[in-house]
Parts: C-alpha cells; structure tokens; sequence
C-alpha cells in the first residue's frame, strides 16, 4: 500500500490532503480528479477546495462537527470509485510581444545562457505548458514544461514594480503577472490579454489542467489587443483537448 | 433612502470589510474580510444587522467623516477614542447618529483594529459576492479623502448599551492559540519548544496579507512543494522568518506551514501593535472544542 494520499488537519475547519511530492502530470490528474469528486459532492458554497501541485485543502466555511472524519470518509468513497473520466480540458493560445520595450531581461538570459534573442523566443513559444494550478495573486497560473535551456535562475533583486501582463521566467517556471506587483522573475516579454476578470461569472477562464501555448506578436498587434480587451471584445483563442 | 458619509481624512489604514470572499481561492483570490471577525461580528450583531454587513474597518489611527443623513452605528475592538462633535463615544454600544454630525477617532487605548459598523450595512459594491476591499479584485482598496460611502438612512430610536467587559477579552489575551501544521513535525525538538516559551512580536512589515515576526526561529527545514495555504498558516522562511498569513493573504505557499492559528488566534494576533509580545499556545487536535 502506498503511503499516500496523506490526511492532515489543517485548523479547526480544513484538512490537507497530499499525494506523491512530485510536480508531475500524473499527480496533477490525481488532485484534478480528487477536486472535481469533492466539489460535486460537498456544497459549494460551504466548502471550498484549493489545489496546487500535489495536495490540495478541503475548507469548511462553518465549522462541522468531525470535519477530518467527514473527508476520510469521501476519500474512502472517492477510492472505491474508479473514476475513469477524463477531466475536460482546453489549449489556449496566448499573444506574447517579445519586443525590448518589454523583454528587459532578455540580452541577460542571451548573454548568460549563450542563446539568441530570436532562440529564446522560439523555445518559449514552442511547447504546450500545463497549467498545475493558480495562485500567488489573483489569475497568476502555474505553468509546467518550461523548456530546460531556458531554466534560469531568478533575480538577485527582485523587482518594486512589475507591470501587469509581464511574462517572466523564474528557476524551472514561466508565467505571466497578472497584475502590476512586485516579483523577481526574469521578464522577456508581455501578454496583453486578461487572465483574470472580477466581473465574470468565472473570473479565470484559463484554469488548472488546461494548457497554454505562448505566440508572438509584434508591438503594433500587442497594442491592437490590448485596446480590444479593454472594449471586451477579444477572446483567448482556445480548443478542447 | 440612500445617503452617505463623506470621508473627511482618511487615517491611516482604513478599509470596507465584511465576512470575505467565498469559492475563489481556487483563482488566486485571497478571502479578505474583516482580520477580526469576532469584532466585526459583534459590530453587526448590536445593529441586528446580518452577519455578512459591510463594515469599516479601521487601522490605529482612525479617520474623520461626516454623515449626510441619519444613522445607527456601532464600534467595537480596537478602543481608538471615537468622537462625534467632539463628544467621545464608547465602544460596544449602538449611537444614533444626526445629519451633518461628525465623526472622529482620538488616542489609542487598545487593540490595533476597531469596526464601525452602520444599521443595514455600508451599500458599496460587491464583486465576487463580497463587498471586502481587495486591490485587483475591487475598485477601492483603501480609504482616501473625498470619498463617498453609501448607507441606508435609518430613523433614531432608543439605544442600548452592551456590557464590554467579556466581549474584548481577546483583544486583551497576550496569547495566541495555534495548532500544528502539516509540516509541524519536521521541526527539531528545541525548536517546537522555543515556540512554545519564546515571546514574538509584530514586525513593522506586517499588514493585512500577513504579520511577520520579528523574532527569528533558526531551522534547517527544507522548501516544500507549493501548495495551499489559509488565512492563520504560519510559514518558517529559511532565514528563520515567521510569516502568518492572513485575510489577505496569498493562497499558495512553498515554505513550510508549521502553526495553524486558530480562528480566536488570528482575532487576537490582528489586535498587537508592531512590537507588542505575545506568546504562543499550541493546542492538540484532539484539545478541541467539538
């Protein structure tokens, strides 16, 4: 029997629940699986489940009586279930403008990696990444399959103000921020779309299991769509996978 | 009829809170709402308000405003010395307010955080279901001179008074409850007693997205894989850093979560001023109340 999933109390109304330590595709569909089970069961809007790479929390809103005994119990169901589904899933395909105005540290990742500008951009736009799960700020997405070239190491200072729709590149990471904030990640371009819209249904439309793939566009493109998210008219372009 | 109360000075840190932002943590969105609840309840409850009202929540140093049209309110945690025309109100206790009267905030007698709660609630608008001020999520994420909060006028009526003596004993608790996290066990023996019998203070860095200690916790405690956090985790930083999540934190983490507060905790947490000493109780699991 493996040791996992692991059940923890987290506080009086929430209990972690923990697969493999492993940042892995098979693992992400085992939470993925295991958070879709919860959320048909348990009433939405009394619980909430959050889910990152290879755990995920069960948290009650109102304090139950058993809390860690009500969720062994659903794991127990959900490991007699045999759920075989596939969780449904989109590739949407993200503008990029790598373009210096944005890519500051670009020439950096160019010098430091022997790697042309131009290499870069085609390593970064050419592989689907998965999407493990959201969180840092509002919108901000987890993406794994960064190609390994283009791993590099985050900056020494971080920087006081990122701009909104920067896409950068931290240790084995990419993303985009979704928000002008702080962050120390390498930035090499900007995407003009929203990823996050708090006045829709569902704020995020790109979301845990789905994949990305990054295109470039140049400056002028860049700023066509921006002005047409601002008027709401631009979607990401997306299939289902 | 709708009215509102104009922000004359805004003091230092003062924001529209209510009970939070539910079913969206999965987006990035941290909860929010009022950082402690058992005030911000109470605010709603001398009102007979519903528990989810708007309220203010203000910050040390309270703001000055004047009412356009008669109101109810409430104050309660944080003792901040309110006045209205000059007159000092007490905390706990339903005030009829006129119109044109103004309201103040004084000295500091005790806590860090005080709710001004109105009858029906402040009418701003709610994103998400929630009308919490988050920056990114709602258009507003402080208060500033100038601005307008709607309320619904009410007529004065008779007033009661709340007996206070129970009601902030949490404000005034040096203690705060935690229990372990999921990654408590890692920790070495010495260093799950220096929590226990050290004494921790607030760093000046804190705010409402977490409260850092100034005492550091030295510990060879390796990264974890990111995962989920909530408001009360506590993380250990490699550098010995103790950082306690709260309403406004984010919702992931890769440090280790080593305490979780519990919800009295957090209530209790949110009241110390920047160096001001607590002490951490740990409670077992199987300590609590059923």
């Amino acid at each position: 029997m493996s040791d996992f999933p692991k059940i923890k109390r987290m506080g009086e109304r929430a209990v972690l629940v923990e697969f493999e330590p492993e940042i892995s595709p098979e693992t992400l569909e085992k939470v993925l699986k295991l958070k879709k089970f919860l959320q048909e069961k348990l009433i939405k809007q009394k619980v909430e489940v959050t889910s990152a790479y290879n755990s995920l929390i069960i948290n009650y809103l109102l304090r139950i009586e058993d809390v860690y005994n009500e969720v062994c119990g659903l794991l127990e169901e959900f490991s007699g279930a045999n759920i075989d589904e596939i969780i449904e899933s989109e590739l949407f395909h993200v503008p990029v403008c790598y373009d210096d105005v944005f890519g500051l540290d670009l020439g950096e990742i160019s010098k430091a990696k022997n790697l042309s500008e131009k290499e870069i951009i085609r390593l970064h736009s050419s592989v689907d990444y998965l999407v493990y799960f959201t969180g840092f700020l509002p919108g901000f997405l987890y993406l794994g399959g960064l190609p390994q070239k283009l791993h590099f190491s985050r900056r020494s200072h971080p920087r006081k103000k990122v701009r909104k729709g920067a896409v950068g590149i931290g240790e084995k990471q990419t993303g985009i921020y979704p928000q002008t904030s702080p962050g120390g990640w390498n930035i090499i371009g900007n995407s003009p779309v929203k990823l996050f819209d708090p006045g829709a249904d569902k704020p995020c439309k790109i979301s845990a299991g789905d994949r990305l793939r990054f295109y470039q566009v140049d400056l002028e493109e860049h700023q066509r769509i921006l002005e047409l998210v601002k008027r709401g008219e631009f979607s990401i372009k997306s299939e289902k996978l | 009829m709708m009215t509102q109360v104009e922000i004359i000075q805004p003091g230092l840190y003062s924001s529209i809170q209510d009970l939070g932002r539910y079913g969206y943590r999965e987006f990035g969105v941290p909860t929010s709402g009022a950082m402690d609840r058992q005030a911000a309840k109470l605010a709603n409850l001398l009102l007979k308000n519903e528990p989810e009202a708007a309220l203010l929540e203000i910050t040390l140093q309270g703001p000055k405003m004047a009412f356009f049209g008669a109101a109810k309110i409430a104050i309660t945690g944080a003792r901040l010395s309110p006045e209205l025309d000059g007159v000092e109100l007490e905390n706990n206790q339903v005030v009829n307010v006129l119109p044109g009267q103004v309201l103040g905030f004084g000295k500091r007698k005790s806590g860090y955080r005080a709710y001004l709660a109105i009858k029906g609630g402040f009418q701003t608008g709610k994103v998400l279901g929630s009308r919490s001020w988050y920056a990114g999520v709602t258009p507003n994420s402080r208060l500033e001179k100038g601005m307008k909060l709607p309320f619904l006028e009410t007529e004065p009526e008779s007033v009661f008074r709340f007996s206070s003596v129970k009601v902030d004993e949490h404000i005034a608790s040096v203690v705060v409850e935690a229990l372990p996290g999921p990654e408590f066990e890692l920790l070495q023996p010495s260093e799950k007693e220096a929590l226990q019998k050290w004494r921790f203070s607030a760093a000046k860095e804190s705010n409402r997205m977490g409260i850092q200690f100034q005492e550091k916790l030295e510990n060879k405690l390796e990264a974890v894989l990111t995962g989920p956090v909530l408001p009360g985790t506590v993380q250990l930083t490699p550098s010995g850093t103790l950082i306690a999540l709260m309403r406004d934190g984010q919702t992931t983490g890769g440090y280790p979560r080593i305490l979780q507060l519990t919800e009295t905790g957090i209530n209790t947490l949110v009241q110390k001023l920047p160096g001001e000493k607590i002490g951490i109780k740990l409670v077992e699991y199987s300590q609590l109340k059923k």
